[in-house]
């Protein structure tokens, strides 16, 4: 699934991006060390359109760097990202501002404008473009709908709980279209419940839309309900897959160290002989 | 070691004045390119020059009140009484309108845009409106740069007015003096080179407050302790900015037009 031969063993599983298919990002031997070692190093992976990549590790292994990294909001040492087929790694930052409107980041802790109504921060993009008011609210609507919260129209975000605001978050996230949605850590710090909620967003998009994702989670179960579920659109909720099947366009990639250890689908991750994966899986 | 420690500091100072150098170039020259966020301006001259009306209004008042009180004092020694209202206003309009008007608004406006920015920077709200596609320093830092230095101009003609008739009120209702001839004075003999001198220092003041606040605001690490940091940083700096530009340009000013 890597594009070019890194120096650290990566292991591959049998899942592989069609070739035809030119990849919405591709990292190829990135690197980035702030004030100390290396927190990612030569890394390399794609993402496919349609695919939904999950990226795990433990805590404070530089998964959020990398999905940083990934619309450039932070630059690496060395190596090339490409994004959209741009390689996005030497562009100037106001060159990117346009670029980056074609991604959807959905933060940790949501990172909602707090001085902001609920209405204003979904719509924050459409009113940056002048969007007329009437379709401006129609659009943050039909977002809220969608994540399950139009009764919080004029809320502040101080007003929602923790899973509302990533809710929020997600909403104001696909309210442009993007062509790529990365999702830092979207259940991290809630509740079970909630949890399922939010992956239930994030399965209804991927089978709804088939916007190409990036998911960072060090939660293995989200990761596992992603591959073994769908969305029904007749029942409007999520179900297990017939038969023990998994969604084929859901793969993995494992961090530890800074290095990709990891980069295959749920079978391959399963019955990888990786110590790391096999210590993380259990 | 210790020289060491005296390099690592003497090359963090540069970077720190190199990279303030580019930030405050770059906020100021996005005014000249779009997108513009003219309502962001409005929102900051509001907040910038309305809200600090009170405070500049009061300082500027009890300063022109403690003039004629020092001034009346002295001068009564030589029996110039008379010279209060030129005294109070030429020091209101040269200097303390200017300076002070700086400070209190340094104290209030620095501190809230280092502090305000600051929180966005540790919950990722800075990094959410670049991810939008939105640039904070044009968003944020150019609308409160202009804004501060048009109210800042303002805002220290309010303080000179302010202190002026501060300085009629002592002179007229404690030191018993003939107001119309505190007023007289204190339009009389105030030249052009004076109002110069007064109202170009707070467009300097203006720049130093909001770029300050915003570049240690922008910096901010370490948490809700780092926004406490940068928000101490911003209001010391400036202040000190302040007071040191005043200096270099009450300089030049003398130099051009005289005493």
């Amino acid at each position: 699934m890597t594009d070019s031969v890194t120096s650290f063993p990566v292991e591959q599983g049998g899942q592989g991006s069609p070739a035809s298919q030119e990849p919405v990002l591709r990292f190829q031997n990135v690197s980035i060390a702030f004030d100390g070692p290396p927190v990612l190093e030569d890394v390399s992976f794609s993402v496919a359109p349609d695919e939904t990549r999950i990226l795990l590790g433990p805590a404070g292994v530089g998964k959020s760097v990398l999905l940083k990294l990934a619309n450039g909001l932070l630059r690496p040492d060395a190596g090339s990202i490409h994004l959209f087929g741009e390689e996005i790694s030497r562009v100037r930052e106001r060159d990117l501002f346009n670029l980056r409107t074609r991604t959807g980041f959905v933060f940790q802790e949501g990172a909602l404008f707090d001085s902001l109504t609920v209405r204003d921060n979904v719509a924050y993009q459409l009113i940056q473009e002048r969007v007329l008011d009437d379709e401006i609210d129609t659009r943050v609507r039909e977002a809220l709908r969608f994540v399950g919260l139009e009764e919080t129209f004029r809320f502040f975000p101080s007003a929602l709980s923790g899973g509302m605001r990533r809710r929020v978050a997600i909403a104001r996230a696909l309210i442009h279209n993007p062509d790529l949605l990365l999702y830092d850590s979207p259940t991290g710090g809630l509740d079970p419940i909630t949890s399922t909620t939010i992956i239930e967003l994030i399965v209804k998009q991927r089978d709804v839309y088939r916007t190409p994702s990036m998911l960072v989670t060090h939660r293995l179960q989200d990761a596992f309900t992603m591959c073994t579920h769908h969305f029904d659109s007749n029942e409007g909720r999520m179900v297990p897959l017939p038969d023990n099947q998994i969604d084929q366009k859901t793969t993995f990639l494992m961090l530890d160290e800074g290095h990709l250890i990891f980069d295959g689908s749920l079978h391959d991750l399963v019955n990888s002989e990786n110590n790391f994966v096999r210590e993380f899986l259990e | 070691m210790a020289l060491g420690k005296i390099e690592a500091t003497a090359k963090g100072i540069v970077l720190t004045v190199q990279d303030y150098s580019l930030f405050a170039y770059r906020g100021a020259v996005n005014l000249f390119r779009p997108p513009i966020y003219w309502t962001d301006f409005l929102v900051q001259a509001d907040i910038i020059g309305v809200g600090s009306t009170s405070i500049v209004l009061l300082a500027g008042f009890f300063t022109g009140c403690v003039l004629a009180l020092q001034s009346a004092a002295t001068l009564a020694q030589f029996g110039a009484t008379a010279v209060t209202g030129r005294f109070v206003s030429a020091s209101m309009i040269r200097e303390l309108g200017p300076v002070l008007t700086g400070i209190m608004v340094s104290g209030r406006n620095a501190s809230s845009m280092a502090s305000e920015l600051g929180s966005m920077v540790v919950t990722e709200q800075i990094d959410a409106m670049r991810a939008l596609g939105v640039d904070p320093m044009r968003k944020l830092v150019t609308p409160r740069i202009y804004s501060c230095v048009t109210m800042l101009f303002f805002l220290t003609i309010v303080a000179n007015f302010f202190g002026i008739l501060g300085g009629g009120a002592v002179t007229v209702f404690m030191n018993h003096q003939n107001g119309t001839q505190y007023f007289h004075m204190a339009y009389q003999y105030i030249r052009f080179p004076d109002i110069m001198q007064g109202l170009v220092k707070p467009l300097f003041s203006g720049f130093i407050i909001a770029s300050i606040g915003c570049f240690y605001g922008l910096r901010t690490t370490g948490g809700t302790q780092g926004v406490g940091r940068s928000t101490i940083q911003a209001v010391v700096v400036s202040s000190v900015l302040i007071i040191f530009v005043d200096f270099l340009l009450t300089q030049v000013m003398l130099t051009i037009f005289g005493s």
